[in-house]
């Protein structure tokens, strides 16, 4: 029997369910997921066959080490290395407020969480039930940007945290920051910094963003924007996943 | 009989440098014109440098019995020739990068503007700050910049709007923001191909990863030699079907958002998910990253994946259905999408518009139909049109196109054959070689092309997304609509900032 459009609305919206996931801080991401890789260093003889495939130059041997913020998690490295000494798990939780702790040695286990240092009280205060976000695209290829905009999608709603994205950076309490910074982009980009009032965080967002990622040879960047301005968190991720951004954003809030 | 004026090849098969003509820029043009007017379509038209030399590159597609034809012209960088544009509008997308990367100057073009500001671009004295707009004068006209950061997270552009009133008399698109020099990180190297180059590839456009991905796949098998096993083909082409109803589910979400009909948003949305998470299950990635590889694809589906992705795509379809039923029949929906931005089938076919939104304006052109490789050869299907060439055309072709992809992945797990998934390369792409690669990616045609030199090595790689026609219609589809149908337009044809920057 053929209904009227709005019955039949009314019936979607009762087939549609509920989605979401109920909560982001203790969900994980399906098993397929190439997340942060286990590395079993004491296994690795140094052969280099996982340098030679790297797209990003994210790998070290002797000793044995991964820079997730270099990493685009397309596990290559994995597919040829006769070892077994990086094998990717689906531990998703991986945004660090400091650089060097993006660089994996094997002495933590992958379900460990990333570490985060929460910010200072003083901004917590400010941000912490309401964080807005301007985001800035400087060559990125609309991967990071379709899993940001997914943040927010009815799945993972991370409007649920007052974590929100906004049109205008006067509006804005940071900037979220992909793509590895094409040249024709870097005035826009600091720019839209200066547009946010001071306190502002900023957070780079993507492999590109943190390390150039792929392009990081390309002399069409231009990445001075990361000598002026310290990055308040790195997500890591070719492009990272929308719990990976929520976890990292709600674990900077001190939630 | 064939004038030795072209080379005839087809999708993904070689062709030998020696054996392209070489004439001189004119007379490229004037074949190039008379061929376009007999129903060919220029497909390609790029420079290659040559010790001081420029050697322009051209390709003809022949939509009716899939072949492709190249010759080439030799000519001074900095040279003037007669503009091809007058006789063949499409070109003017393709002369506008000739003359800004080369200095090339096509006499009597008609909007000589830069395309992108790529760094190695001859004039570095023409900056994007600079861009020389249309500008209209009188009383009543007003303009609207836009960008490049915008409202969205989306790609950086922008967006001049000359409008008086209320109404859009020219919308000019300027971009170049996103320029990361892909195709020189693409070319230089000898030996095997680079496994790392898949994933470079895979970044041109992230919303298109496996379109593009297949694309440079193709490019080096073709320059290889390789064969790739029937099972591989069928898991590419359902990584790149998923791909095609992943991104059509996110585009009706967002025209949903547009028109405020946020059932649809959240409904289609959610489905969008259980699409792309059907991707990450199969590959480990939710964009399908890492899944193709060259020679073949990563991993295999057995039995028990094929069944899953048969019952989520089943139960998917069913909802989308569901969901499109009710949002295109929906007054308040159809009076915001019915007639809004507009672009007739003759304009469509002239600025060379490609992929769905020429099919939604009723010009046939889907490669899979027209030069198929792989399953679509052995199961062929027309090309899927709408007449209106309006926002509603492109949104319902995308409700069409999802079961049409839903069709096609089923017809090849129900076809799966055995064998192998990769055949890896084992030596170096063959010398004086120019192989061209087209795939039908979700926003239309992704056209690759590689030379090779005396020793295999890439010494010009050549990047197409659909983007760099289809821009130009999203600016004639805004004219003498409201300003406001402008995020409505733009949204229903979804284009790439970076397929156009590179």
């Amino acid at each position: 029997m053929r209904m009227t459009p709005f019955v039949e609305l009314l019936n979607i919206r009762r087939h549609h369910g509920h989605p979401v996931v109920p909560d982001p801080r203790r969900a994980n991401v399906a098993e397929a997921f190439r997340g942060r890789p286990r590395l079993a260093a004491g296994n690795c003889d140094g052969c280099g066959r996982c340098l030679a495939v790297c797209p990003s130059g994210a790998i070290t041997t002797a000793p044995l080490r991964i820079d997730l913020g270099r990493c685009v998690f397309c596990g290559d490295c994995q597919a040829v290395c006769p070892a077994g000494a990086i094998v990717f798990t689906n531990a998703h939780r991986l945004a660090t407020t400091r650089r060097a702790d993006l660089i994996l040695d094997g002495s933590t286990p992958p379900e460990a969480d990333s570490p985060v240092t929460p910010l200072e009280p003083a901004l917590r205060r400010l941000f912490g039930r309401s964080l807005k976000l301007r985001q800035v695209s400087a060559g990125g290829c609309n991967g990071c940007e379709w899993e940001l905009n997914a943040s927010g999608n009815v799945n993972f709603d991370i409007g649920r945290y007052g974590i929100e994205f906004v049109a205008s950076p006067r509006h804005a309490d940071g900037v979220v920051i992909t793509g590895p910074v094409s040249a024709n982009m870097a005035a826009a980009l600091e720019d839209t910094l200066r547009a946010v009032p001071a306190p502002r965080l900023v957070i780079a967002a993507g492999s590109c963003a943190i390390s150039g990622g792929v392009f990081a040879a390309s002399p069409a960047l231009d990445r001075m924007f990361f000598e002026r301005h310290p990055v308040d968190l790195f997500i890591p991720g070719c492009p990272p996943h929308p719990l990976t951004v929520i976890d990292g954003i709600v674990r900077l809030l001190g939630r | 009989m064939e004038t030795p004026s072209w080379t005839v090849t087809r999708n993904q098969v070689p062709v030998e440098r020696a054996a392209i003509p070489r004439m001189s820029p004119g007379a490229l043009g004037e074949e190039i014109a008379t061929r376009c007017q007999g129903g060919q379509r220029l497909a390609a038209l790029f420079g290659v440098p040559e010790n001081e030399r420029l050697v322009l590159h051209a390709i003809l597609a022949d939509d009716g019995d899939g072949t492709l034809r190249t010759s080439s012209a030799e000519c001074s960088p900095g040279e003037t020739y007669p503009s091809i544009t007058p006789a063949v509008p499409a070109a003017h997308i393709l002369e506008r990068e000739l003359w800004e990367q080369h200095g090339l100057r096509p006499e009597g073009h008609p909007w000589l503007k830069p395309v992108r500001y790529a760094h190695d671009r001859r004039d570095r004295g023409q900056v994007i700050e600079n861009y020389p707009f249309f500008r209209m004068a009188g009383e009543e006209v007003h303009e609207v910049a836009v960008g490049p950061v915008h409202a969205g997270v989306i790609e950086p552009g922008h967006f001049r709007f000359m409008c008086t009133g209320e109404q859009v008399h020219h919308l000019e698109i300027q971009l170049g923001y996103q320029h990361r020099g892909v195709e020189r990180l693409l070319e230089g190297l000898a030996g095997p191909p680079h496994p790392g180059r898949n994933r470079l590839a895979e970044s041109i456009a992230g919303d298109t990863v496996v379109g593009h991905g297949l694309a440079y796949a193709g490019v080096m098998e073709a320059l290889l030699g390789l064969e790739v096993p029937e099972r591989a083909l069928f898991i590419r082409e359902i990584a790149l079907e998923l791909e095609r109803i992943g991104i059509h589910l996110g585009d009706l979400a967002a025209i949903g958002n547009d028109v405020a009909y946020l059932t649809g948003n959240a409904v289609f949305g959610a489905l969008r998910t259980k699409v792309i998470n059907t991707s990450l299950d199969a590959c480990g990635s939710r964009f399908g990253r890492g899944w193709v590889q060259t020679g073949g694809v990563r991993g295999d589906l057995d039995g028990k994946q094929r069944s899953e992705i048969i019952t989520r795509l089943t139960s998917v379809l069913e909802d989308a259905s569901r969901m499109a039923e009710t949002f295109f029949s929906t007054p308040s929906v159809l009076s915001r999408l019915e007639k809004t931005g507009q672009v007739p089938r003759p304009a469509a076919e002239a600025m060379g518009l490609l992929g769905l939104a020429a099919r939604a304006s009723g010009v046939p052109r889907d490669v899979r139909a027209s030069h198929p490789t792989g399953g679509y050869a052995r199961f062929p299907r027309p090309a899927l049109t709408l007449a209106g060439g309006d926002v509603y055309a492109r949104a319902e072709l995308r409700s069409l196109e999802i079961r049409q992809s839903v069709e096609l992945i089923r017809e090849r797990l129900e076809n799966f054959p055995d064998g192998a998934t990769r055949r890896p390369p084992g030596g170096a792409p063959g010398p004086n070689r120019l192989a061209v690669s087209l795939v039908e990616g979700w926003r239309g045609e992704i056209l690759h092309a590689a030379l090779t030199g005396p020793g295999g090595e890439v010494i010009r790689y050549r990047i197409q997304d659909p983007s760099l026609w289809n821009w130009f219609g999203l600016a004639l589809a805004v004219r003498r609509n409201g300003i406001s149908d402008f995020p409505l337009c733009n949204k229903s044809f979804n284009l790439s900032y970076c397929g156009n920057d590179l």
